[in-house]
């Protein structure tokens, strides 16, 4: 999560305090992402080094120092949003390496592994959606935020549940030797907005 | 109370080389008011599990009791009744009956029971107003949108005075904003009573449950702990 952009979000809304912009991200994040004062306040020194904000420079630092957004903050801030997050190199997940290592090791049942990480992430989901059933229907922000959490949780079951069964047939029918010739993962991919 | 109890409960299917258990020795129960969740891969048994608690299918050994009654001591017909006035089901794929209204299609198993068409009518126009479908109560269910269809399968299966309700992939094809809203519904039902038994592979529903059993090969294998309360989430230590 870039602070960095949240805050311009926060500021071209109009000129704002820093204070008052660290209310307001939190509260626009479901209050999921609790953020210091102190990491405000630096964030501002930096987009105000870099030209993305103006401050008022007669009042002292603090809470009641107003802060608002230049054109070239404006620019940085379109740029930003139409940029895609880089997803493009798996990402060095524990919970994979958890279940390649399992299914290697002799002596352990990789399915009651499987179970365990299921289970623990079922029981995750289900406190996501007490929060959906209370608050979800209340604040747009917060209803996004617990959909996207349950949304990843249930991609890492739908994993677990394919894994699961992937490696109950190479049991049964085991899988051919890997070929020297197998085709690398990509490790970088170039992504154009 | 415990509303569904099963004991020891198997079913197979074939006999002999062909012989394919599909149960084996479950034991569950849920309360009034619970709403458990059955999740497994296909072919875990799960859908066996839901119509041997429904009556439609008998185990092969084992025993179901429903309310604190133990389903093999009774005749058919008082099972049928009993599948009339304590149990509601939900279909996969809803099966309402295309010659129906809606609110036919909801009152029919109140008006099999034996009661006058215009009670069971009445008792209906509950159900369907209850989950929001009362200006769609005259319509066929071709001339309804998949969720709405969903959600008269859901006033039928809860009308009258049901005590148990059971679910077989209740959001079948439907998006998850839909299928949100069919749990919602299920979870209402068990929050004035109901115990509820929602069976799928989807752990977005199933986390809806007051408790998830995991099905495998027939056995249940793992269940879910009691839940630690939304707070924890939201907890700055715990924060992920």
């Amino acid at each position: 999560m870039s602070v960095r952009h949240a805050l311009l979000a926060l500021l071209s809304e109009g000129p704002k305090y820093g204070l008052q912009l660290r209310h307001e991200f939190e509260a626009r994040t479901g209050e999921v992402w609790p953020l210091n004062v102190g990491q405000v306040y630096t964030t501002l020194q930096r987009l105000e080094r870099d030209g993305l904000v103006e401050s008022d420079n007669a009042v002292e630092e603090g809470p009641q120092k107003g802060f608002r957004i230049t054109a070239d903050g404006e620019e940085e801030l379109a740029a930003w949003l139409r940029t895609p997050p880089d997803l493009s190199s798996p990402p060095r997940d524990e919970l994979v390496i958890k279940v390649l290592v399992a299914s290697r090791l002799p002596g352990v049942d990789v399915h009651e592994v499987v179970q365990a990480h299921r289970r623990y992430l079922v029981q995750l989901m289900q406190e996501w959606t007490r929060l959906k059933e209370y608050a979800a229907d209340r604040d747009l922000s917060f209803a996004l935020v617990v959909d996207a959490e349950l949304f990843r949780l249930d991609s890492l079951v739908r994993w677990l549940d394919a894994a699961d069964g992937r490696i109950k047939r190479a049991a049964v029918e085991p899988v051919a030797p890997a070929r020297p010739g197998l085709p690398k993962i990509p490790r970088k991919v170039e992504v154009r907005p | 109370m415990t509303v569904l109890e099963l004991r020891q409960t198997s079913k197979t299917y074939g006999a002999g080389p062909t012989e394919v258990p599909a149960l084996r020795h479950v034991d569950l129960s849920v309360d009034e008011g619970e709403l458990v969740a059955v999740m497994g891969p296909s072919g875990s048994g799960k859908s066996t599990l839901l119509t041997i608690a429904g009556s439609l299918e008998e185990p092969t050994s084992g025993e179901v009791l429903v309310c604190g009654r133990a389903l093999s001591g009774m005749s058919r017909n008082e099972r049928s009744r009993l599948r009339r006035r304590v149990i509601g089901y939900v279909f996969q794929d809803f099966n309402l009956l295309a010659g129906l209204t809606a609110v036919e299609n909801v009152s029919l198993p109140v008006e099999l029971d034996g009661t006058s068409i215009k009670a069971a009518r009445d008792l209906g126009m509950r159900a369907l107003d209850e989950l929001g479908l009362a200006d769609r109560a005259t319509r066929f269910p071709d001339e309804l949108s998949g969720g709405e269809r969903q959600r008269v399968a859901i006033a039928r299966a809860v009308v009258g005075d049901r005590q148990l309700l059971l679910a077989d992939e209740p959001s079948g094809a439907l998006d998850s904003n839909n299928g949100d809203a069919v749990m919602r519904l299920i979870r209402s039902a068990c929050q004035r009573g109901v115990a509820g038994v929602v069976v799928t592979h989807d752990a977005q529903l199933a986390s809806w449950a007051d408790r998830v059993v995991f099905l495998r090969d027939g056995r249940i294998v793992d269940q879910t702990l009691p839940p630690a309360g939304p707070e924890s989430l939201l907890a700055p230590s715990g924060n992920p």
